[in-house]
This record gives C-alpha cells, sequence and structure tokens, in this order.
C-alpha cells in the first residue's frame, strides 16, 4: 500500500493493488454484508447503518469499540457509483461540518486491480489532523517507539 | 485516523505527558511484572525515593498507576485502561487502511470462490 501526502497540500492518495477483478471489489464497497466484513481497524466492529450507492443517496456506518462506545462516519455519494469510480463526500460525526471528499478509482488489468483513493480536505490542516490523528509533529519521532511501549504494555496488561 | 469521543482529549493529554519521560516508561515496565513498592522501584535507577515518588504522582495522576498501602509501604499497580485507550487513539489513517485492505483481501478471495 502506498500513501501520498504531500506537504503543503491538503489531500491524501492511497494506491493498493488487489488480485481481483474490479467488480468484486465495487461489491465489497456497495453491498452492506460485504462492507462490514473489510471496513475498519482490527478490534472495532462495523455497523452499516445506511448505504444506498446511488448519485445523491446516503450512506452512514458506525465503528463500535470493546467498550460499546461509537464512531459515527456518514455522508453521500455524489454521480452513480460504478465500477470505474466511486465519488463520496466524508464527515465524522463528532466534527460536523469537516467534510472532505472521496474519489475511489478501480483500474483492472491482468486480473489485478490497482485501488486509488484520493481524499481531498478543506485545508492542509484538516489534512494533517486526519492523517496524524492531531498529534504534534515534535512528538512524532518519539511516537513508534511509545507506540510499540504503549501497545506491548496495553497487552499485556490487558492478558 | 480521528478516533476519538467528545472529552477524551485531557485525559490523553496527561497519558501522553505521563509516557513522555524514559524514567516513567521503565517504571511502567517494571510495574508489568507486578505491583512493588517505591524502594523496589527505585532499586534500578540512581535516583533518591522522593525523586521516584513524584515520578508516581505524575503516572497516578494520569490513571496509569494505582496506588495501596501494604504495612508500612505504598504499592504501585499498573493501570490498563488509560493505556488502552492510548492504542486507541493511536491508530492512524495508515493503520485505518492497511487493516482494512488487507481484510478486503481475505473477503475477495471469497468472493472469488464463490463465484
Amino acid at each position: 500500500m502506498k500513501v501520498i501526502a504531500e506537504p503543503g497540500v491538503p489531500q491524501v492518495v492511497i494506491v493498493r493493488e488487489f488480485r481481483a477483478p474490479r467488480e468484486l471489489l465495487f461489491r465489497a464497497y456497495t453491498e452492506p454484508d460485504l462492507v462490514k466484513r473489510w471496513l475498519g481497524p482490527a478490534g472495532l466492529e462495523l455497523i452499516v447503518n445506511q448505504l444506498d450507492p446511488r448519485h445523491g443517496g446516503r450512506w452512514r456506518w458506525t465503528h463500535y469499540d470493546d467498550e460499546g462506545k461509537g464512531y459515527v462516519f456518514h455522508g453521500l455519494y455524489h454521480g452513480e457509483p460504478t465500477p470505474d469510480r466511486i465519488v463520496q463526500t466524508y464527515e465524522f460525526d463528532h466534527a460536523p461540518g469537516t467534510v472532505y471528499l472521496n474519489l475511489i478509482t478501480f483500474d483492472e488489468a491482468d486480473g489485478v486491480t490497482t485501488l486509488t483513493q484520493n481524499t481531498v480536505f478543506f485545508a492542509v490542516e484538516d489534512r494533517d489532523q486526519y492523517v496524524d490523528g492531531g498529534m504534534e509533529r515534535g512528538i512524532r519521532v518519539s511516537m513508534q517507539q511509545l507506540d510499540d511501549l504503549v501497545t506491548e504494555l496495553a497487552e499485556e496488561a490487558h492478558s | 485516523m480521528v478516533l476519538k469521543p467528545l472529552g477524551y482529549e485531557d485525559r490523553l493529554t496527561g497519558v501522553f505527558a505521563a509516557l513522555a519521560d524514559p524514567t516513567r516508561r521503565a517504571i511502567l515496565t517494571q510495574l508489568k511484572h507486578g505491583d512493588a513498592t517505591v524502594a523496589e522501584l527505585a532499586a534500578p535507577f540512581s535516583m533518591s525515593q522522593p525523586a521516584v515518588s513524584k515520578h508516581l504522582k505524575v503516572l497516578e495522576n494520569a490513571g496509569l498507576i494505582s496506588r495501596s498501602q501494604r504495612a508500612t509501604a505504598r504499592l504501585s499497580h499498573l493501570e490498563a485502561e488509560p493505556l488502552r485507550a492510548a492504542v486507541g487513539w493511536l491508530m492512524d489513517y495508515r493503520a485505518y487502511w492497511a487493516e482494512s485492505f488487507d481484510r478486503l483481501d481475505d473477503l475477495l478471495d471469497d468472493l472469488k470462490e464463490e463465484s
């Protein structure tokens, strides 16, 4: 998986290849029963509250953590979603009014589909907030180390 | 990915401030092996017990440890919950999509078999 986040540009591009035809990727993106089987980080349960893949249709889903706290994301489809491309807006329920725009394209060649997800934000700050999880740049250097330690501690303390 | 319920920030700021210090991280690592007294925690460091007590106070305020009295000594105990919260917060954009797409690979394999 390639993640491109150029400095000073309010955009993130992710490129990922899949050994599958794009019709299957399209299904995985647009059928609620399939979406819940892959979307979201390990450890969070996804409930698809609404998914209406047509021009102007709404989508809404909730990630639940193991304490039952929900994180709601929602938005609209713009243009008819097809196995070529899906255009959708995103909004996190805890930050109403901060919207970002996603263009997902599927390019198939020789049985491999290249997925490109192009996400555009209002401002570089919004992009950085999203990509870094609000981390201040100054403390990022030590973060990996800290991440490892904290993960290890939490796992052991949990077990 | 920013996944944080409201009212979460202040607590996490305290957790990360507490974790930013190498001595305090070493103390937490030591507490993984079980509850310990101030004297036991001070032993590996060339540091006085009052200095270690100051670090313990910071960890306690951040909710990372709790303390109880055993006879004449105070015992420190590692608390897991704030650490789990910190781990959840560290889950970033890359991890969100990397983990999702790994699972999508598996799903696509299933779908290919069905079709």
